[in-house]
């Protein structure tokens, strides 16, 4: 029980004097220590020095990041450098990449690289959309759920499971029947509405177990509304949990919709990079040999999404000590 | 059997630099002694404890030498060690109870862990269910989950694994801390138990209850700070301590009989230092009610009487 | 001044929640003004639940809590609010007690939010620096700190000084020494005992037996969710009936003692009583109780103790 240095759950790697240790799946709180010496301020690092420290260090972050980053910059830049519509006929006619159209033309003299440009703020869009609301609706059914308990947790878990276990993509056929005409947040309000459940489930789990904490039960004895205990309480706690589910939604949002793109159910105007994927395999690239048209677009979906999983990875070895390899 | 350490000293690897919870700690242990190490949490008993048995990666082994029976521990090497581990020395680890695999039978563990050593598992199934018997555990636990077990039956069981083949040296690291009173009573008793067998050779019990040390230990060692404080026969340390550590310490336990109203019981003022940056001198100087200037200079650890060795200017 | 009638609490466990699970079972006493009692248990005697259900952070499934012979079931909102102004707990581990993500001033700051709105910051620090000196604690040492920089007895002094920031007058202590170092054991102990003095009433919630006997006045063993013996300190100690609580005071190690000098000791007091069960030789008819369920009355020995029945304790005591 009185385990000497340990600032966590006791395992060997806990018996460091640190300043803080984070067990838990993903989970930032440190919970059961036991007594501890007292050490002056200077010698403790703080928590987020430590996370910093590391985060600068992670080369999964910094890889996942600059990806992003770089990205994120074609993505922006992309209209200052090619103004215009990008689905405008404005080259030659299914042209291999040169000087002036960086990732040549598609069949019908498209400029490859302003499409692949705003293809990717469609697809940040998308993904900042989509997951977004996912995240919200997850983290409200799930805080609610693990918080209550009882009927409430039963009657919430009941509508997870629904949501889960619906065919999305049948419903995304009945949707498309009864809306001919879809624009791209039409698209990522029907991810975001869809997506949410496993978020919930992760979400309702880490309360479930942080809501018996005793600092919970502190704030109720100090006569704090439920809200007030799930938001200035259990939240923070949680933090590095909800930020990384958040980047988990947000990649997946973009996944999700390239593939509904791919197969011709994505937005009905605009482009975004499954968008060109679909009419790339539509007119035939691959036989025709047009690489520039399918690979760019391919490579960005790709990337961003790997990117989000590598640094998402790397965070979790920063919030998550025990996995550091050290 | 016979112990001997040698100004061990074991730091801990932190972002702040290096934590020096064991710093320097010498003394030996004799056949058939079960020698008790108390001392407040982040004193380093736990630290000598486990680097006896495994230096993890946090650890940093930086001096000293463990001899066992006359041979060198390579404790500072993680494989050489393998070949003593369980064999000749070993290790009930905090929160033992919870270090069964929870998906695994308890039989087919022991199984794993016998056939790692080389050793089949049917040869000690007759040696394994007499010790089972005799910590009162019969041997259908072989076939149970740990998670089937109370918290009292896990710690027996975890000894009689850890014993299972008789090492010469084997450590307890609190284990009876999380268990009810009742339960510590039996597992105080099966470690004597163990002992009078011929299962073990010596122990080491490391715990703060120094109550607990009192009823099942030899000697006791009081550690304070990364450094032993003092070391003697347990009734020499609960009726004539030397240290002003370990009087201090002995007096601030309430025992049943003393109530508030009659005597009110002190406990020490103050923290332990940080072992970041130890102190120079003796490290209880600041706490210490009978310091003075020669406390300044480190004092060693030297024998005052039969057995009796005590870190202080002032103990003679 | 808090006195529990009867109280017991069941959970609802299994798939859909078939089974019951009885972590409670019909609690009867009382708490005075001045007065500390221990509640002492092993882990699953249900006395957690108890302070628990104190605090109001459980309900109560059957009988009454009355704090000055108000019924808490019925507290909620401003009345629940007002409840805690005089009744407040501290916990066992003092390193979850604290929201790791805060620093330890939060504690305070919670009830400043409920209770203390209006107060500005001079006041404010005024109080919290009285409070931090009842309880021996330095403001510049304590504050603006993080929990791990602190150590347990400090955060568990931290608490106190918390709930003495509002009129408390009853407190809850849940196994507050038993993460505690043993040297800082004893100033928590004493605190509580200088808290005694002034008034506070406090259930003492442990499993070690040489702390309660340290500082209660009243003494209460539970087992399995039972009362098993009730009395003054003195007498249960001095004289324990229950072959529960025998076999506690035998296994409680002590300095100074062997086990076997307790034991012999024990032998030789209630020799008498060892053999034969006291509660079945006042209530014969306890017996053949056929769903098998164990009694939970308690029947007086002597003034000011009392004993329940001895199943499953002792074998053929009825």
């Amino acid at each position: 029980m009185t385990d000497p240095l340990a600032g966590g759950r006791p395992l060997t790697s806990e018996t460091v004097p640190q300043a803080t240790v984070a067990p838990g799946a993903g989970a930032s709180a440190p919970s059961a220590p036991a007594a501890r010496p007292a050490r002056q301020p200077s010698e403790t690092v703080s928590r987020r020095r430590e996370v910093i420290h590391f985060a600068l260090r992670g080369r999964k972050i910094l890889v996942g990041a600059g990806v992003l980053l770089v990205l994120l910059v074609i993505a922006v830049a992309g209209p200052f450098l090619r103004p215009g519509d990008p689905n405008a006929f404005v080259g030659p006619l299914g042209a291999p990449p040169s000087a002036e159209y960086w990732f040549g033309t598609t069949t019908f003299g498209q400029d490859v690289f302003a499409q692949f440009a705003s293809g990717l703020t469609a697809t940040f869009l998308v993904g900042l959309t989509g997951g977004g609301i996912a995240a919200f609706i997850g983290m409200t059914v799930g805080f609610v759920a693990g918080y209550r308990g009882g009927v409430v947790d039963d009657v919430l878990n009941m509508i997870t499971n629904v949501i889960l276990v619906i065919p999305t993509l049948a419903l995304l056929l009945v949707v498309t029947a009864y809306l001919s005409a879809r624009g791209l947040f039409v698209e990522a309000i029907f991810i975001g509405l869809t997506s949410w459940p496993w978020a919930a489930r992760a979400i309702r789990a880490q309360t479930f177990s942080l809501k018996t904490r005793e600092f919970v039960d502190l704030a109720r004895i100090s006569g704090a509304s439920s809200w007030r205990v799930i938001f200035r309480e259990i939240a923070p706690n949680m933090s590095s949990y909800l930020f990384l589910t958040f980047i988990l939604l947000f990649g997946g949002s973009i996944l999700i919709a390239a593939s509904l793109d791919f197969i011709g159910l994505g937005p009905t105007e605009g482009t975004s990079l499954g968008l060109m994927m679909y009419n790339a395999v539509a007119w035939s690239a691959l036989q025709l040999g047009m690489w520039w048209w399918f690979i760019p677009p391919g490579i960005g979906i790709t990337a961003i999404v790997g990117a989000l999983y590598v640094m998402n990875v790397g965070l979790d070895e920063i919030f998550n000590p025990r996995l550091r390899e050290s | 059997m016979t112990l001997q350490i040698t100004d061990l000293r074991v730091y801990y690897r932190t972002l702040a630099g290096d934590v020096r919870a064991l710093d320097g700690v010498t003394f030996g242990l004799a056949d058939g002694e079960i020698m008790g190490l108390a001392g407040e949490s982040g004193c380093g008993k736990s630290t000598l404890g486990n680097s006896l048995v495994r230096i993890d990666g946090r650890m940093k082994y930086v001096a000293g030498t463990v001899t066992l029976d006359g041979a060198t521990l390579p404790i500072s090497d993680n494989d050489q060690m393998d070949e003593f581990r369980f064999t000749e020395v070993s290790i009930i680890p905090q929160y033992a109870m919870s270090a069964m695999n929870p998906t695994r039978k308890i039989g087919r563990m022991v199984g794993d862990l016998l056939e790692s050593r080389g050793v089949k598992f049917g040869d000690m199934r007759g040696e394994l269910e007499r010790r089972l018997d005799l910590v009162g555990l019969g041997a259908d636990v072989l076939d149970r989950y740990p998670i089937e077990l109370s918290g009292g039956m896990k710690q027996r069981m975890v000894m009689v694994l850890s014993t299972l083949m008789n090492p010469s040296l084997l450590i307890a690291d609190e284990i009876t801390s999380a268990l009810d009173v009742t339960s510590q009573r039996a597992v105080a008793e099966t470690l004597v138990e163990f002992r009078e067998r011929g299962f073990v050779k010596a122990m080491i019990v490391i715990t703060h209850d120094v109550s607990i040390l009192y009823q099942i230990a030899d000697t006791l060692t009081i550690m304070y700070a990364g450094k032993l404080a003092e070391k003697a026969p347990t009734r020499v340390i609960t009726d004539e301590p030397r240290h002003p550590y370990t009087r201090l310490l002995v007096s601030s336990l309430p025992e049943v009989g003393v109530r508030f109203e009659d005597r009110r019981l002190t406990g020490i003022p103050g923290t332990p230092p940080s072992l970041l940056g130890p102190p120079s001198g003796c490290r209880f100087r600041e706490r210490c009610p009978l310091a003075f200037a020669k406390c300044a200079q480190e004092p060693p650890f030297v024998e005052i009487g039969p057995d009796h060795s005590v870190a202080c200017w002032k103990a003679d | 001044m808090l006195q529990l009638e009867g109280v017991s609490k069941v959970y609802r466990v299994g798939a859909f929640g078939g089974t019951n699970l009885t972590a409670v079972r019909d609690v009867t006493f009382s708490v005075r003004t001045g007065e500390v009692v221990s509640l002492i248990g092993e882990s699953g005697s249900g006395k957690s639940t108890i302070g628990k259900m104190m605090l109001r952070l459980l309900r109560a499934s059957e009988g009454s809590i009355t704090f000055d012979g108000t019924n808490i079931a019925g507290l909620d909102g401003e009345a629940l609010r007002s409840y805690y102004r005089n009744v407040q707990g501290v916990f066992q581990d003092p390193f979850s007690s604290y929201n790791p993500v805060f620093k330890v001033d939060h504690i305070f700051d919670l009830i400043r939010g409920t209770y203390f709105r209006d107060a500005d910051d001079v006041e404010w620090s005024h109080k919290v620096e009285a409070s931090l000196d009842d309880v021996a604690l330095d403001p510049a040492q304590v504050l603006h700190k993080y929990p791990h920089q602190l150590s347990g007895g400090q955060l568990q002094r931290l608490l106190v000084a918390r709930a003495l920031l509002l009129d408390t007058r009853f407190l809850v202590a849940d196994e507050i020494i038993s993460m505690l170092d043993a040297s800082t054991r004893i100033d928590v102990l004493n605190l509580l005992g200088d808290l005694k003095r002034r008034g506070l009433g406090i259930l003492f919630i442990t499993h070690d037996l040489s702390l309660g006997n340290y500082i209660s006045e009243k003494t209460v063993i539970l087992s399995r969710g039972r009362i098993v013996e009730m009395g003054t300190t003195e007498k249960v100690y001095g004289n324990p009936l229950h072959p529960y609580t025998r076999t506690l005071m035998s296994s409680v190690p002590q300095l100074h003692r062997t086990w076997r000098e307790v034991d012999a000791d024990l032998a030789a007091t209630g020799a008498d009583a060892a053999g034969r069960c006291v509660y079945h030789a006042a209530h014969p008819e306890a017996d053949g109780d056929g769903a098998g369920r164990i009694p939970t009355g308690l029947v007086e020995t002597e003034e000011g103790h009392l004993v329940g029945c001895f199943r499953p304790y002792l074998e053929g005591a009825c």
